[in-house]
């Protein structure tokens, strides 16, 4: 196992702990690559498809390298009837991406994601666990340029 | 003037969202020396950030409150300014059992959870025989409140029968699947050790040796105060029943819907894809590592204190006949005051949404319980009493407690297509009817919104549907069309104008309308010509609709409210 994987040590190394295996490693490197999924079928004992499996079956785990700054926007029921579609394709707009894409710098990047457990206060966003609520054009586009400024 | 002496910041997410975080370290470091403590949410979300005022003539509740002295002032001098006022008719709805502590004490602090009465039930318990406690709960009624609505007693009696067994598992099911609600979250972050004492009365009474909370990872507070509550309990050694320490352990999903299906659930905790299985063997056969297992959700083991405190007799006093009890909506959508509630079974959809949510009759066209296995509710049906039953008949469900209130300006159409858009990509791929099935529904429903759907799409969903429902194994697929069949049931004039007259009468479907700005009122300020981001506003102010994407951008930055979404056909085309 890579040495940059050293981590999961801390982890017990039975299946049942596969997923939090996984999530550890996304915590520290914001994404499942190739050689995290070849360290944790090694760590834990099982082939590497099945950790590609695991992988691919929860929307949690990305493969590739996000932004320094994770926007998830809501699109929960509550603020898809509050019209988060339309904060989705304000934040495309103004960034230039996607859903699920990253920018050229490396500092922004997309995704949407069901429910954030704010709906009181829908339409929300998070930007790398921080929730914005009640959100109109103005709003999210003052909390796009306020991360912007601070790079 | 009363004296205070304590104030309270609820610092849920809810309440952080809202900007209670920089409410709460103001008010610590500017208090004078009255002590000043975080709590978690009393379910009047719409008016975070709130501050309650504990004073020796009882408290105050100030809502939108701000993080400066002039907030601070008014709350130290209890001023008139920015209370709380519960209107009567709200009041005369709500009974607050379950959520009786929720947002009254600091979540992560057993000392104040005790000193209300915490663990106290636990004791109780503890000197009753488990079958006893088994009894109480078949008796009180309980219900599963995870949206199955299967009694709790039967469930810890079938656990408890399993005596040889070498390992017994007992899960919270903490996933929360249903975008759009969010009663667990509540409960987890605002008194963690109500749900986790439910668990440890589960445990003494079904004999089980390991605890496990599946919780949604969108939900980090829930997480951290679960944990520290997991830690407290360990010092008090409340988790030692009969003699044995069992093991709780907290277990964060990955996002997936499917999840929250018990099977699932459990090939999850093994660490594999979350793929529902056959039942039988059914979970408390052979369960999690082939243990006998059993799985509630967290509003239900919530109840068993509040049950086992007061007893089966006084807990069955409330509710209907055959729902007992209370139960908390996360209320959200179109209406004033969102939040979350706790009311006794049967009281109706329209006390709920009007008397207690605060929304007015004339703004409303349905509500959608159940979330993506649900319906919607047409306002005519509002008299029906919220109970497992009555909404059962009107093809919704009560679900787990989600109620999205849908205002008269939403598109009906769009919004059943929005939840199969959900269920489809959340299908796991087992079950071709619900993997197929599924897509091919989203698929006509993304035409008909769209603009190209024909009438004999209308046709295909009402036969496809029940096809789906018949041909998959998990209550995914079986529920995944309920959304599309109960509109084509209450709002099937709205298919039909979509496939029909190709209209969108809420004006709401990108597709169907146009965009228009109003010449009379336009006081040709350039808003909207300088943020149009395909350059669709003339220099005299004509919105070209051959450019422009519907994206509201100009209806949003418009100062005085002249431009507006028509019929197709109304507005500027250059091509
Ligand atoms: C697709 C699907 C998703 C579900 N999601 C949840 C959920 O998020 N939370 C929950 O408590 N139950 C959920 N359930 C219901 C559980 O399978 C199970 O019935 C419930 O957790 C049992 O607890 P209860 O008897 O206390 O309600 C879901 C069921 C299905 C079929
Ligand atoms: S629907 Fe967006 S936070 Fe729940």
């Amino acid at each position: 196992m890579l040495e940059q994987f050293s981590y999961l040590k801390e982890i017990d190394s039975s299946r049942t702990y596969l997923i939090k295996g996984l999530q550890t490693i996304q915590g520290h490197e914001g994404y499942i690559s190739d050689d995290a999924i070849l360290a944790v079928a090694e760590y834990f004992s099982v082939p590497d498809v099945e950790v590609e499996g695991v992988v691919s079956f929860y929307a949690q785990f990305k493969r590739s390298k996000p932004g320094k700054y994770c926007i998830s926007v809501c699109d929960g029921t509550a603020c898809h009837i509050k019209g988060s579609t339309m904060i989705l394709d304000w934040i495309s707009t103004e960034l230039g991406i996607r859903d699920g894409e990253t920018d050229a710098e490396g500092l922004f990047s997309i995704e949407t994601v069901a429910c954030l457990g704010c709906c009181s206060l829908a339409p929300v966003l998070s930007i790398n666990g921080k929730v914005y609520g009640k959100l109109d054009r103005k709003a999210t586009i003052k909390i796009l340029k306020e991360y912007r400024n601070n790079g | 003037m009363a004296e205070i002496i304590k104030i309270k910041v609820g610092t849920a997410s809810c309440g952080l969202a809202a900007g209670s975080g920089d409410v709460y370290d103001f008010f610590k470091a500017n208090s004078k020396g009255i002590p000043v403590e975080g709590v978690g949410c009393i379910g009047h979300c719409y008016a975070e950030p709130m501050v309650e005022v504990e004073t020796s003539e009882g408290s105050i509740i100030y809502r939108e409150v701000k993080a400066d002295q002039k907030s601070l002032d008014n709350i130290l001098e209890l001023g008139a300014e920015n209370r709380l006022v519960i209107p009567e008719k709200r009041k005369q709805h709500e009974l607050l059992k379950v959520t009786r502590l929720a947002g009254k004490i600091d979540p992560i602090s057993i000392d104040e959870y005790m000193a209300n009465g915490g663990y106290a039930a636990l004791r109780k318990a503890q000197g009753m025989t488990p079958e006893e406690v088994v009894d109480e709960v078949k008796r009180s009624g309980l219900r599963g409140r995870g949206g199955g609505g299967f009694p709790t007693g039967l469930k810890w009696q079938f656990l408890a029968a399993k005596k040889n067994a070498d390992k017994k598992i007992l899960v919270c099911n903490a996933d929360e699947g249903d975008p759009g609600a969010f009663m667990d979250r509540s409960m987890m972050e605002s008194v963690p050790h109500q749900v986790l004492e439910g668990m440890l009365i589960g445990a003494y009474a079904t004999g089980s040796d390991i605890l496990f909370i599946y919780c949604r990872a969108e939900y980090p507070l829930a997480i951290k105060h679960l944990k520290i509550a997991i830690e407290d309990i360990k010092k008090h050694q409340l988790n030692v029943i009969n003699g044995k320490a069992l093991d709780i352990i907290i277990k964060e999903g990955a996002g997936a819907f499917v999840c929250g299906e018990e099977t699932a659930l459990i090939a999850s905790l093994e660490g594999r894809r979350g793929t529902p299985r056959f039942r039988p063997p059914f979970p408390t056969d052979s369960g999690w590592n082939g243990y006998p297992t059993s799985l509630n959700n967290v509003e239900t083991f919530a109840n068993i204190p509040v049950l086992i405190a007061e007893g089966a007799e006084e807990f069955a006093k409330v509710g209907t006949e055959k729902s007992k009890g209370t139960k908390l909506f996360a209320l959200a959508g179109d209406l004033e005051n969102p939040g979350l509630i706790e009311v006794p079974m049967g009281t109706t959809i329209g006390q709920i949404v009007f008397d207690v949510g605060g929304a007015r009759p004339e703004d409303v066209k349905a509500v959608q319980t159940g979330g993506p296995s649900g319906g919607c509710i047409p306002k005519e049906l509002f008299d029906t009493p919220v109970d497992y039953d009555s909404l059962n008949s009107l093809g919704a469900i009560m679900g787990s407690g989600g109620m999205i209130v849908i205002g008269s300006n939403r598109c009906m159409v769009e919004t059943a297509r929005y939840f199969l858009d959900f269920t489809h990509r959340e299908s796991c791929g087992k079950c071709t009817f619900c993997r197929v099935g599924t897509k091919r529904m989203f698929e006509t429903l993304e035409r008909i919104v769209a603009g190209e759907g024909v009438e004999a799409d209308i046709d295909f969903l009402e036969d496809i549907g029940p096809k789906i429902k018949k041909g998959s194994l998990c209550g995914l697929g079986q529920t995944a069309p309920n959304p599309v069949l109960a509109t084509l049931r209450y709002f099937k004039n709205e298919f039909v104008d979509h496939v029909v007259d190709h209209k969108c009468s809420a004006l709401a479907c990108n597709n169907l309308v146009d965009i228009k700005i109003d010449p009379e009122k336009c006081i040709k300020c350039k808003l909207c010509i300088k943020n149009c981001p395909v350059d669709a506003v003339s220099a005299d102010f004509i919105i070209d609709n051959s450019k422009c994407t519907r994206c509201n951008t100009c209806i949003e930055v418009c100062p005085k409210d002249t431009i507006h979404r028509v019929e197709k056909g109304e507005g500027y085309y250059s091509e």
